[in-house]
């Protein structure tokens, strides 16, 4: 194949052309009105702006299609500054690109590497200077600066720790234990069985003894979801079946993927949804995953009911409950 | 020499007398800056960062970062008498309170949105024209760094008021740290004070959202700009434009008139965005909860990618030796951004090692000139495209009567399948642009004229085109690929052979162009 064309060659910066209001003086005055008149905007946005907060109450609201409704001193006085600072910008713009010199300069690049002998002479006296102070021979002064340097940078990290205590079971352990009774969330009422209807959902709590009072931490592990099925909707295992009663199951609310709470249940399918990553759970299946990225069902909270028909917890939770973590064991 | 007369020169002259600043101020003010609509989206980021500090002052005399629960009594009637914490109280005191509360709520959020699309377009700009190259690395591992402390620094803010949207985004942070193998459930205590969610998280998340972070981007942008003027603006080639000089404007009037107005253009603009859009009304969602949750959660869009990775990822747990690993937490959490991202950083590098080409470049390539990295940057897109799409799959589902299954298996294979589709299509159409650039050169532009020919045909009637077009379509360099060695010159066998392999075969597909009018006519592909 042969060359079609020769190769093209730079032409250079093409001719600087002049704009009318380089050449013509009355385009040049109109160009300057139009700049006063920008700037003169932006002081009745301003003006607009401490208006707005002087003589707009705060409890003044109006409607704006689309955006809905909207609290007018926020508006006028966002809007009084949006105008205020746009034709501030804008008149600027427009002086430089009007009134302002447009010709393009060109300026010299220059290579960022020094020149061979600036290198040598630095090599040069890095070296003498290090041969100087013994660097290359004093190892054992080197050797020991390094070794308490090390520890000197290293040991800032201790202050670092109390932030905060250690897990210790904290991450296993939740307030459910054998007997506990069941209480509304919100409300803090007990419930016996025939509280719930076949298909009902509610979330409830461990109830409090007295004198305790009820964290976020607590909820964070101890939130409780309770359904009631039809009893012959069960796939359960006997073992599973027996932390059931009469319909009623209960599975940690906290998502075994990464912790939110799972809130929604579809009652035609029976799942329950995790609105976060949307983990979907089986009821009838013991919370088995379905769908999502949660790898574990919600673990089971074995319910019964005690001597004056309250439900209450059969035992603990046999497993730690909320996202996965290294010691977990299952 | 006269003493100065005016007050201005008197200044001048105190000053330049004890710093010698005139010298320095003389050469600069006649800097010279390209021009360049794509040059304005750094502007963009480096004004929105200016305006969350302005806003995020404000904030500041009025927010109270603590956990400490209360019972709201403020103006709010729904919320009335429900407990909640500190931050959410006052959060919701300067929405409903103070005076242009709202109004600097609205404009530090809207400023946070602009902040990071801003960064992100501009990483776009610099990675597909190529203007990472030597001498700029520094510069891109600098935007990297600060592409990534925005992730973080956006999604702290976001949690700082304590609702219930920004809680269960804490949650989640929460379970990603306590993921870890062997350090996890420890890290997680000491950032939480205890368990989640405590009530020592806020108050330091804050200490670090106005200070440290702040303090880290103020020094790294500083470097960033020190950096952009002393190696001087790349520039898009043209006529008169070399590798050896820069055309522009001079600092003085014209760029500090533009710069300048195009600062309060930005900051209007936001302005103008938080007074007519609502965003984050904190109030609606009510205080933060562990047990209750709002349906349709969403992070703001730049963490929208992560969330979408996470919705994606497969069930997968290892329970072994009384241990358990998340890999469902893991892979999308950590490994993944973590490849993202050190991939990111490390390009410009990875890219002079396949084209062995180790000189500076002050002149950008336009992205159709150089097809394999422009396929490599769209291949890339998609893959964030569809963790994108991923992440709002609930949102996509109600609108457009999809089921959440449907979207969830499109992702799970879109992620592998549609990156490599978008690289072989991109790479197409770079070099059929490169085909019709051309065809352009050697035959000129079509003109809609119709002319009859002896032989009684019709013909378009073709122009040529000006010798500064020409001259920009053809000035870039175009690469050859590298041999394969496994011997160096001096016949010894090549200890690396395998990695020079590789070389050769990425740099033939970086080779692989429509060769250019007037080029060197050696080379085989066309
Ligand atoms: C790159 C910088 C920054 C980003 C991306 C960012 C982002 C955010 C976001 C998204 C919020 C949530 C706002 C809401 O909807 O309520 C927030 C809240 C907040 N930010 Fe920033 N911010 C930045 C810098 C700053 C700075 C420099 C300060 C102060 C010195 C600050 C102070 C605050 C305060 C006090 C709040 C909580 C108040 C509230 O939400 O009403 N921020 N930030
Ligand atoms: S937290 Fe429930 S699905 Fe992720």
């Amino acid at each position: 194949m042969s060359h079609e064309i020769e190769p093209i060659s730079d032409p250079g910066l093409p001719d600087h052309v002049h704009r009318a209001t380089d050449t013509n003086p009355v385009a040049e005055k109109k160009a300057e009105r139009q700049v006063a008149i920008l700037f003169l905007l932006s002081a009745v946005g301003t003006i607009l702006f401490i208006a707005s907060y002087i003589f707009i109450p705060t409890t003044e609201f109006i409607f704006l299609p689309v955006m809905g409704t909207t609290n007018a001193h926020e508006l006028f006085l966002g809007l009084g500054l949006a105008l205020a600072l746009l034709f501030m910008g804008l008149g600027a713009v427009h002086w430089a690109k009007t009134l302002m010199p447009d010709e393009e300069v060109i300026a010299e690049r220059h290579e960022f590497r020094s020149e061979e002998s600036d290198r040598e002479d630095f090599v040069a006296t890095v070296k003498e200077r290090a041969a100087a102070a013994g660097l290359g021979r004093r190892s054992l002064i080197k050797r020991t600066l390094g070794l308490s340097g090390g520890l000197l940078a290293a040991s800032p990290l201790l202050l670092l720790r109390d932030l905060g205590p250690l897990p210790k079971n904290q991450l296993q352990t939740t307030s459910w234990k054998t007997g506990t009774r069941l209480v509304t969330d919100p409300g803090n009422r007990a419930i016996k069985p025939s509280d719930l209807e076949v298909g009902a959902v509610a979330q409830v709590l461990p109830q409090l003894l007295p004198g305790e009072e009820r964290t976020l931490n607590n909820i964070g592990k101890d939130a409780v979801l309770l359904i009631r099925l039809r009893p012959e909707e069960f796939e359960l295992s006997p073992e599973r079946l027996s932390w059931t009663y009469e319909g009623i199951i209960a599975f940690s609310k906290i998502c075994s993927h990464m912790g939110c709470a799972v809130a929604l249940y579809e009652q035609q399918t029976k799942h329950l949804l995790c609105p976060c990553h949307q983990s979907t759970f089986d009821v009838p299946r013991a919370a088995k995953v379905i769908f999502g990225p949660a790898a574990r069902p919600l673990p089971q909270l074995a319910i019964t009911i005690d001597s004056e028909g309250y439900l209450v917890a059969q035992k603990p939770f046999t497993e730690p409950v909320g996202p996965s973590f290294w010691e977990r064991s299952s | 020499m006269s003493a100065p007369q005016t007050p201005a020169g008197k200044v001048a002259n105190y000053v330049d007398e004890r710093t010698g600043a005139a010298k320095w101020l003389k050469k600069n003010l006649t800097k010279v800056f390209p021009d360049h609509w794509s040059f304005m989206l750094g502007e963009i980021a480096l004004y929105s960062f200016i305006i969350l500090l302005l806003s995020g002052v404000f904030l500041t005399f009025w927010f109270d970062p603590s956990q400490r629960e209360v019972l709201y009594q403020g103006s709010y009637q729904p919320l009335s008498g429900i407990k909640m914490s500190a931050a959410y109280v006052s959060t919701l005191h300067i929405s409903f309170d103070i005076r242009g509360g709202l109004l600097m709520r609205q404009i530090h959020h809207w400023a946070a949105l602009l902040f990071m699309a801003a960064i992100v377009a501009h990483l776009l700009r610099v990675f597909f024209t190529g203007a990472y190259r030597k001498p700029r690395e520094f510069n891109w591992i600098i935007g990297v760094g600060l592409l990534t402390l925005g992730i973080v620094e956006g999604f702290l803010g976001y949690s700082l008021p304590d609702d219930l949207l920004s809680g269960t985004g804490i949650r989640i942070a929460e379970a990603i740290i306590q993921a870890m193998p062997v350090v996890g459930s420890y890290l997680s205590f000491f950032a939480f004070g205890g368990p989640f969610p405590g009530d020592a998280f806020i108050p330091r998340i804050f200490t670090v959202h106005v200070l440290l972070l702040p303090g880290l981007f103020l020094a790294l942008i500083t470097a960033h700009l020190m950096l952009v003027w002393y190696q001087k603006h790349t520039q898009y080639p043209g006529p008169g434009r070399t590798e050896k000089n820069v055309v522009g404007y001079p600092l003085m009037p014209v760029y500090m008139a533009k710069a300048g107005g195009f600062f309060f253009i930005v900051f209007g603009v936001t302005a103008l965005l938080s007074a007519l859009a609502s965003i984050n009304p904190i109030w609606l969602y009510g205080p933060y909860t562990p047990g209750q949750i709002s349906a349709g959660s969403q992070p703001d869009w730049y963490m929208g990618w992560l969330d979408g990775l996470v919705r994606m990822s497969p069930p997968i747990e290892t329970h072994a030796f009384g241990h358990t690993i998340s890999w469902n937490i893991l892979i999308p959490g950590l490994i993944v951004p973590g490849i993202l991202f050190t991939g990111m950083a490390l390009y410009p590098f990875i890219e002079s090692w396949f084209t062995g080409d180790k000189r500076e470049h002050h002149l950008l390539d336009r992205p159709r000139n150089a097809p394999n990295r422009t396929a490599l940057g769209a291949m890339s897109l998609t893959f964030i495209l569809v963790t994108l799409l991923n992440g709002g799959n609930d949102i996509i589902a109600t609108h457009f009567s999809l089921t959440i299954n449907q979207i969830m298996w499109f992702s799970r294979i879109g992620i592998f399948v549609l990156p490599p589709i978008a690289y072989v299509i991109t790479k197409r159409l770079c070099l059929s642009l490169q085909r019709a650039d051309r065809d352009l050169v050697l035959h000129g532009k079509e003109t809609g004229r119709l002319m009859m020919s002896a032989e009684g045909e019709f013909i378009e009637v073709h122009e040529p085109i000006s010798k500064e077009k020409a001259w920009t379509l053809t000035q870039h360099e175009q690469p050859v690929a590298l041999e394969h060695l496994t011997e160096d010159e001096h016949g010894v066998r090549n200890p690396n052979s395998r990695g020079s392999k590789l070389r050769a075969r990425i740099s033939r597909a970086d080779a692989e162009q429509i060769q250019k009018p007037g080029g060197d006519t050696h080379r085989e592909i066309e």
